[in-house]
């Protein structure tokens, strides 16, 4: 028998491919979601004696695809729906896995449909191919977890009803589509940062996902690499007292080699192809980050000049703000103070948080300590709020 | 098939459209309901009168009461329907797309109960 099987580690790594295939054979999430979980059960009673089969993900299929035919047989006097379903796929019918395109691809599409509410996209994303609890994602996004549950329910019940389809757009609308998956993955992502780190992993995760399934996107490569970049600054980004640190004032010897190393191949494989996008520009711009072997060093023309980029595809109050911070590099303080003052961003404490570096740069102390007050309160973290309350103590410091 | 009921959703007591963009308006939805006989997905479309022509049918103890006006007033009304085939909802939604920029109105797409 030997070593007991990580039942959990199959869990985590098959339950979307295996809920993504009993879709299609299912034609509805609820039952796949059922059968998909009636196998793990199974699973948690015989692996410990038989030991984890050779193809753990090709055993949980078939055996839920078998759970859900006797289902559906026994259900058959009282449902006409399951009837028909148990008629039409008769237990031969093998759920092969698509030779050109994966289930999953469709399930992250029906997942991430536009006409699903934002908060439903992220939560069916994480539910159906993360695999993570009800109570997992209710616990990431700070909601109860009858909220959120009922939100999941309320959103397969629409994909059933209103008739979502379960496959890729075509071609003609897979632009605009695949841009709504990428951002349900980004926006998982970005919670983790300030949030549950769990998160990060699972954006990342979904990122290597599409890039798997997508080779042929650009985007979709950006994107990883953006989310991979940011990912290794983790160990560097919070002190031992869980206060942040900025990239300047980080330990870059802390910093995830590995991490940046494939992310800065995916970046270089971006340039290569010549199709760039705002992901991969801003992977672009982690990647010249994370090139620098101190702060100092920062190629800050090189920045600004992706910036100026990111502009002309993204022209969004928030790219300006950024690209603000490299004109402070690479033109002074001055000149990024008059791009931030004509900026319409007046709760968002990055603005605030930049507004007060630059004018303590200026030597305006008692504007900045102001400025980073006002950060402060409206920052999400508390991390955050620490660091800001430090710089304006130190600020308070340097004036007496 | 499914079904799906396109809503054009209009708002109460709106200006409307002078004649010339009326007209074009009316044009546009002619060419709609073209298009979609021709695909094979019409089934049935037509504009409503507005609120003030409705009266209200409502049980009450074994008898019926009529009212006159509409069941609740709000701040839009149901301005007209359309009633079509399609195979899923992103082809229901193509069609909606097509009907919104040609009523200058949003659409509200539903889906029927199926029937067995």
């Amino acid at each position: 028998m030997g070593e007991a099987p990580d039942i959990e580690a199959v869990f985590r790594a098959e339950y979307g491919r295996a809920v993504s295939v009993l879709v299609r054979f299912l034609g509805d999430i609820g039952l796949a979601e059922e059968a998909v979980q009636d196998a793990f059960a199974t699973a948690v009673r015989t692996w410990p004696e038989t030991g984890i089969p050779p193809s753990p993900a090709g055993w949980i299929i078939t055996t839920a695809r078998n759970r859900a035919v006797d289902r559906l047989r026994r259900e058959s006097s009282r449902d006409a729906r399951h009837a028909e379903a148990a008629r039409l796929y008769a237990p031969d019918a093998a759920p092969e896995e698509s030779p050109v395109r994966d289930d999953r691809l469709r399930l992250i599409f029906t997942c991430c449909h536009p006409a699903l509410a934002l908060q439903s996209r992220v939560a069916l994303t994480l539910r159906l191919l993360g695999g993570l609890n009800t109570s997992q994602i209710a616990r990431a996004f700070l909601v109860p977890e009858p909220t959120l549950a009922q939100r999941l329910v309320r959103a397969k019940a629409k994909i059933r009803d209103a008739g979502i389809p379960y496959r890729v757009p075509r071609d003609a609308d897979l632009p605009d589509r695949l841009g709504g998956v990428l951002a349900v993955v980004y926006l998982i992502f970005n919670e983790g940062y300030t949030g549950d780190p769990a998160l990060c992993t699972e954006a990342v995760r979904l990122g290597r996902l599409l890039a798997e399934l997508m080779p042929d996107e650009p985007e979709v490569t950006g994107l990883l690499a953006l989310m991979l970049l940011i990912e290794a600054r983790r160990p560097a980004r919070q002190d031992a007292d869980g206060v942040l640190v900025p990239l300047p004032e980080q330990d870059r010897a802390l910093w995830d080699r590995s991490l940046i190393a494939e992310g800065q191949g995916l970046v270089r494989r971006c340039l290569r192809r010549d199709r760039p996008g705002p992901y991969q520009i801003q992977a672009a711009i982690n990647a010249v980050h994370s090139d620098a072997p101190t702060a100092a060093a920062t190629d800050w023309g090189q920045i600004l000049r992706l910036y100026d980029q990111l502009t002309a595809l993204a022209p969004t109050p928030v790219v300006a703000l950024n690209r603000a911070v490299a004109v402070a590099e690479v033109a002074g303080p001055a000149k990024a103070l008059d791009l931030v003052d004509s900026l319409d961003l007046p709760r968002y404490h990055v603005l605030h948080a930049i507004r007060a570096d630059l004018l303590r740069r200026l030597d305006r102390p008692a504007e900045a300590a102001g400025e980073y007050a006002r950060a402060a309160e409206l920052a999400e973290s508390a991390a955050e709020r620490a660091y800001l309350d430090r710089c304006r103590r130190d600020l308070d410091h340097r004036t007496t | 098939m499914k079904h799906y009921l396109l809503s054009v959703v209009q708002p109460t007591g709106g200006q409307p459209p002078a004649p010339d963009a009326l007209a074009e308006i009316m044009r546009n939805v002619e060419a709609f309901n073209d298009e979609l006989r021709a695909a094979g997905a019409w089934v049935f479309a037509g504009g409503l009168h507005g609120p003030e022509t409705a009266t209200v049918l409502r049980p009450q103890d074994g008898d019926v009461l009529i009212t006159d006006g509409p069941y609740a007033e709000g701040k839009e009304y149901l301005g007209g329907l359309c009633l079509i085939r399609a195979a899923d909802l992103d082809e229901a939604l193509e069609w909606g797309r097509k009907a919104a920029l040609a009523t200058t109105l949003p659409i509200e797409v539903r889906p029927f109960v199926d029937r067995h």
